[in-house]
């Protein structure tokens, strides 16, 4: 798609979600397009680090869970809440520049494992730590609007696509690629491969902290440990590889393709809604590694020139530049 | 307090040798295929509900229904290859590694909610009528089920080392996990070697989830928890040998019993898993591997 055309298809987007935010007084499609945007600013927010360096972690709620736990208490205790928000970012961040240099090390799979024992070992300790049920107050409930939560939300998302886009376009993004495609390669240039894994994996983790934040000004009530789940890395993942790993569209086409998919699915299919999901994630990794963002592109291109692409340029442009 | 420890250094070893088992399998198909089947834990549950059915329908023993558990997840195992793990293991290595990952995510997920579907989300065990005996040697308790669990794992591993080692087929298998191009050039069917190797991987998952079903629980989520010790147990034990792994499976027994002890029970994994990244980060290779299994 040419820039333009992608700008202005943002934009629309974009109004849209804010008049529905205005204007809509269906709670059942704010709750829907609140949890697609969460899902969404999370998932983009994985595919920095999984996406563009290339490194597959499974320990990314870890992140999510921190954000949220920091907001949510210091929110809860009085605190305004950008500034809990802040708190909680800058905090993650920290935690992440720690964890970063050891996880770091390791390579590929054990970057994959280490990251995922890191996950469990954050969320059991999280369970054990805040056993008890985080709930606002009734006061606080009585007043609940969907518009606070559904504007924050919109918020972080269009900071998370932002900086992705920034990113993308940036020196430092095209490092991460050069590490992702040939970490080795890279390093022979030039490129710093530890330095570039490594902001890749703060800046992902801080805006997994920042979707977590969304999530706790959202919820009415919740488990602390539940924002650690491992249930949210994996459907980050789910989302970023079905829409399409390492583009900017990818990840936000997923989440709205899952949580639609979830909520329209008929009630006797739905428990089979993960099964079906977990289906189409396999065939996008065995069959077109571009995702749903891939098999768009490919239709459009046959519309438009009335013939099948080239063969040799549909190699060319796989995981390469889709936006 | 001398009893206390004793009964954990136990408890953990016993513990231990059901992580090495569960990690036999994890090791042969990454070992061979070098492909990562995080879906491990999952075709355990699969093979621990297996026994669970056979004994609450039939009245089978969990024993007796173990060969027969073994068999129908080799042959699930054959077939989860030629669906889905055949087209991995068609990239080079590098790309093997990763798609496997993703694809047996995909499976987890898949598994997992098949089995809350079809199977509920309860917890079950089976009681059988030697569930609870155990016999007391000093100080100690040893329950009878658990110990016969640690006795299959050594089996299982003492029987892979001599199929690796004194079989044509280990020969054959062995050479594809060095090199499959050269195993191919001197004549190894390396499809066929993969298909048995992966087959035989989920075969003894489930023989896993059968102890487990009796000397445990079973229930669809455990999976990813098994999956994870099974992890820890291959990086620490390296690739080198099947004994190997059942030392490591039970070195980490050991550490999350004695953890609990100084930590309590809450901590048990929390620790296993700092202690794993730890030794991670100094020895990348693991404990008994060498850097190029």
């Amino acid at each position: 798609m040419p820039r333009a055309a992608a700008i202005a298809a943002g934009l629309v987007v974009l109004a849209l979600i804010i008049g529905i935010g205005f204007f809509s007084s269906s709670q059942h499609l704010l709750t829907l397009v609140i949890q697609t945007m969460l899902l969404a600013a999370l998932a983009s927010s994985w595919n920095i680090l999984g996406g563009f360096a290339g490194q597959i972690s499974l320990g990314h709620a870890a992140f999510f869970g921190s954000g949220a736990l920091v907001t949510r208490e210091l929110w809860l205790n009085g605190m305004p809440l950008p500034l809990a928000v802040l708190a909680a970012v800058a905090a993650t961040t920290v935690a992440a520049a720690v964890v970063g240099v050891p996880m770091l090390r390791f390579r590929e799979i054990y970057f994959a494992i280490g990251t995922l024992a890191l996950g469990v070992a954050v969320f059991i300790t999280a369970g054990n730590l805040w056993p008890g049920i985080s709930s606002m107050s009734a006061e606080a409930l009585r007043n609940y609007d969907f518009t606070g939560p559904y504007f924050v939300t919109l918020g972080v998302l269009v900071a998370t696509v932002a900086i992705s886009l920034w990113l993308k376009h940036s020196k430092v993004g095209l490092g991460m690629m050069a590490v992702r495609d040939d970490e080795e390669a890279a390093a022979a240039t030039g490129v710093n491969a530890f330095a570039h894994k490594m902001t890749a994996f703060v800046l992902s983790s801080a805006l997994a902290a920042l979707a977590g934040a969304a999530f706790a000004y959202f919820s009415v009530s919740y488990f602390p440990n539940f924002a650690f789940s491992v249930i949210w890395t994996f459907e980050a993942i789910l989302v970023v590889f079905i829409g399409g790993v390492g583009t900017i569209v990818g990840p936000l086409v997923g989440s709205v393709f899952f949580i639609i998919g979830r909520d329209s699915l008929p009630a006797e299919v739905n428990e089979f809604q993960v099964v079906l999901f977990g289906l189409l994630f396999m065939l996008v990794v065995l069959l077109m590694p571009g995702g749903l963002t891939e098999a768009g592109q490919r239709l459009f291109a046959r519309i438009s020139s009335r013939q099948p692409p080239d063969a040799n340029t549909a190699k060319a442009t796989k995981g390469k530049e889709l936006v | 307090m001398t009893q206390l420890i004793l009964q954990s250094v136990v408890s953990g070893l016993l513990v231990g040798g059901m992580y090495g088992l569960v990690a036999l399998g994890l090791a042969l198909a990454f070992g061979v295929l070098k492909v990562l089947n995080v879906a491990h834990g999952e075709l355990l549950m699969l093979g621990g509900y297996a026994s669970f059915f056979a004994f609450t329908f039939w009245g089978i023993d969990p024993f007796l229904s173990m060969p027969v558990v073994f068999i129908a997840m080799f042959a699930f195992g054959a077939i989860l290859y030629l669906t889905l793990f055949r087209y991995v293991t068609r990239t080079e290595i590098h790309t093997r590694i990763k798609n496997s990952l993703l694809i047996s995510f995909g499976l987890v997920l898949v598994l997992q909610s098949m089995a809350v579907r079809f199977f509920t989300a309860d917890e079950r065990t089976i009681s059988t009528a030697y569930s609870s005996d155990a016999f007391t040697i000093g100080l100690v308790r040893v329950p009878v089920v658990r110990l016969a669990g640690l006795a299959v794992a050594v089996i299982a591993a003492l029987f892979l080392e001599w199929l690796l080692s004194s079989t044509r087929f280990g020969r054959a298998l062995r050479a594809t996990s060095e090199d499959w191009t050269r195993a191919a050039l001197t004549g190894v069917d390396v499809k066929r070697v993969y298909l048995v190797a992966f087959a035989i991987s989920a075969a003894l998952a489930a023989v896993a989830g059968s102890l487990i079903s009796i000397g445990y629980s079973v229930s669809p989520n455990i999976g990813l928890g098994w999956t994870l010790k099974a992890l820890i147990v291959v990086v620490l034990a390296g690739l080198g040998s099947m004994r190997g792994i059942i030392v490591a499976g039970l070195f980490l027994g050991l550490m999350e019993s004695l953890a609990a002890v100084w930590l309590g029970g809450q901590y048990r994994e929390v620790a296993a898993l700092v202690l794993f990244l730890v030794v991670l980060s100094f020895r990348p290779q693991g404990f008994f591997g060498r850097a190029h299994a």
